[in-house]
């Protein structure tokens, strides 16, 4: 039986996040993997808007930051579940997506990346100058939702890093299965022309702007989800979540490892989370380090790691 | 009345300042359709050196010139190993190799520095002058008179030097210049030398008044950045215009609502001013080929 390249990719995500913990040495290890697997949901948001539509975001840790904030406050001052706090987060993160992106998508290029940076940056600044609200630059502390002492009651026991790399890996597979799907319908093959020319699409009969800002809205909710688990595993946050080298982040995973395709981009989010973790006895020269990667990489295989490697792989024989 | 004036005095200086690195995005945007978002690292390495040669023994103005130079090298260094081997790669792609110099200038900067802040003493004194019941720090105007005499500088340069044309043509048509006979590699060369050099004479006239540490660089870029874009990207008028309107904004609401939402206010003039007119105060409108 011969599998879909879909099926492929969904596959070899699978196997790697159930097999991998066969090797940790240590609980360590699973908390390194949640926050892969976080910063790799947040980044299949980029794909989707700038490998499947062609828009640039330098603002994108904005909504990361709404999703962190309403896991952190609204259990508190609403009342809500911690979950249903999640689902709040992604709801006003579409939101307002949907009201930013509808005159900001107009702009094209380095205007479209200045006008989202704004946006971006407005957040953080809100998140860190409403000190009642947020505690300002300090940060604040997060509930736990609870889904731990469930599953311990249920007879399964699992320590704190345990639960997220397995909740935080399921929610990764079901983002890449969801943007996968996505990638394969209509609505993916009219991206893809968008993406090749604007002009063209229109011309063929896409409604370009609508669909531009379906894509934004789309990788807000992923950015936001991500956000929200950061959180929750942290169970602490503050205002840099949704600061300009948190954007910078995870525009700079997707197009390391591939901003074209999904298991690519969870590449990059790999090598990027891992970077500081391995530098950290190198902690002097850990700047230096991500800078050149960033530059080589771009030089040397500019379609990103995982494409230009298999490229390879393949020899030429397109 | 006298707050006012004295808004107006600081929004105009720190404008001056952000004008002076929209400047230098216009001068490299203009050769190469590239936004160097390291702009910003060539004004803290310009008030870094300087301190650090000054500190070494050099007297103030030679330590300028120094680093200076060293930066415009730098500027050179950047484009012939980093951008130049990246030509025609998507916007994407250039943003981040940009970024990545940035976080490697930084990180190096760092290294060869120290994390510390640090001042340099003003040109002409430290005593305020009073201008219509206001105040205004000497060096106010040697950052004012920077701004303004590279902007002139730079007009004269674009429109009335053979030079500053052979710029433009470049960024125009890369492949037309060459057929005329341009020497594109060299005007490329002269654009990250000229900008970079450009940046590290902010970091020198501003480091008085505001001090220097290695981490300067991402919110100067990000603010030269706005105001370049406020003014209409690759227009040295509207680089010009963008600071000095961006430095006001920040200084009167500051001043009036709230020091705290400085900046959110700029942020929001600027996308105001995109959404309403998204090619910026001066820029023109584009049209895109299939």
């Amino acid at each position: 039986m011969r599998l879909s390249a879909k099926w492929t990719q969904l596959l070899i995500l699978f196997l790697l996040i159930a097999l991998l913990p066969l090797f940790f040495p240590s609980g360590y290890y699973f908390r390194v993997g949640a926050l892969i697997f976080v910063n790799g949901l947040a980044v299949i948001g980029i794909v989707i808007l700038t490998g499947y539509a062609g828009q640039i975001s330098l603002g994108h840790a904005g909504f990361a930051g709404i999703g962190a904030y309403a896991s952190a406050l609204a259990p508190g001052h609403l009342g809500l579940h911690p979950l249903l706090a999640v689902v709040l987060g992604a709801l006003v993160s579409a939101a307002v997506a949907w009201l930013v992106g509808r005159p900001i998508l107009r702009l094209k290029g380095y205007y479209l990346a200045v006008a989202s940076l704004g946006f971006g940056i407005l957040v953080a600044m809100v998140l860190s100058n409403e000190r009642a609200l947020t505690g300002g630059p300090d940060g604040m502390p997060v509930p736990d939702p609870g889904l731990r002492d469930l599953l311990k009651d249920l007879g399964l026991k699992l320590t704190g890093g345990e639960f997220w790399y397995w909740c935080c890996g399921l929610c990764l597979l079901i983002g890449a299965w969801a943007a996968l799907n996505l990638q394969a319908s209509p609505t993916g093959r009219a991206l893809r022309a968008l993406h090749g020319s604007e002009v063209a699409a229109r011309t063929v009969g896409i409604d370009v702007a609508r669909l531009k800002l379906q894509a934004f809205t789309i990788s807000a909710v992923y950015a936001s989800v991500a956000g929200s688990l950061l959180a929750m595993q942290n169970r602490f946050i503050t205002p840099d979540v949704a600061g300009f080298m948190h954007s910078i982040e995870m525009v700079t995973m997707a197009v390391l490892g591939g901003v074209g395709s999904v298991i690519g981009a969870i590449f990059g989010a790999v090598i990027l989370t891992l970077l500081p973790q391995v530098l950290t006895v190198f902690a002097d020269y850990e700047q230096m380090v991500l800078g050149a990667v960033m530059i080589l990489v771009m030089i040397f295989l500019p379609e990103g790691l995982i494409p230009s490697l298999a490229r390879k792989l393949r020899g030429r024989g397109e | 009345m006298d707050a006012l004036m004295q808004f107006v005095f600081s929004g105009v200086t720190v404008g001056a300042v952000y004008a002076l690195v929209a400047l230098g995005f216009t001068i490299i945007y203009n050769a190469s359709d590239v936004v160097n978002f390291a702009q910003g690292e060539f004004v803290m390495l310009g008030g870094m050196i300087t301190v650090f040669a000054h500190l070494a023994g050099l007297p103030l103005p030679l330590a300028a010139l120094g680093a200076i130079l060293a930066t415009a090298a730098l500027g050179v260094a950047l484009n012939r190993l980093a951008i130049e081997p990246a030509r025609g790669a998507p916007v994407v792609s250039v943003i981040i190799i940009t970024i990545g110099a940035s976080i490697l200038i930084r990180g190096a900067a760092q290294l060869i520095f120290d994390k510390q802040l640090h001042g340099l003493p003003a040109f002409s004194g430290d005593d305020p002058i009073r201008v219509m019941g206001a105040t205004i720090l000497p060096q106010s105007l040697w950052v004012i008179g920077g701004a303004l005499a590279v902007f002139v500088g730079l007009w004269a340069f674009f429109t009335r030097t053979l030079t500053g044309k052979a710029v433009l043509a470049t960024s125009n048509n890369r492949t037309a210049a060459q057929l005329v006979g341009i020497n594109t590699g060299w005007v490329m060369t002269l654009a990250f030398g000229l900008s970079a050099a450009i940046g590290a004479l902010a970091g020198v006239l501003v480091t008085p008044i505001t001090l220097v540490s290695y981490d300067v660089g991402v919110g100067l870029a990000l603010k030269g950045f706005a105001a370049a874009m406020l003014g209409g990207m690759g227009n040295p008028k509207g680089a010009l215009a963008g600071g000095l309107l961006l430095g006001l904004f920040e200084a009167l609401t500051a001043g009036y609502v709230s020091s705290q939402y400085k900046e959110a206010v700029a942020f929001v003039v600027i996308l105001g001013v995109l959404f309403a007119m998204p090619q910026g105060l001066f820029g023109r409108a584009g049209t895109e080929r299939v």
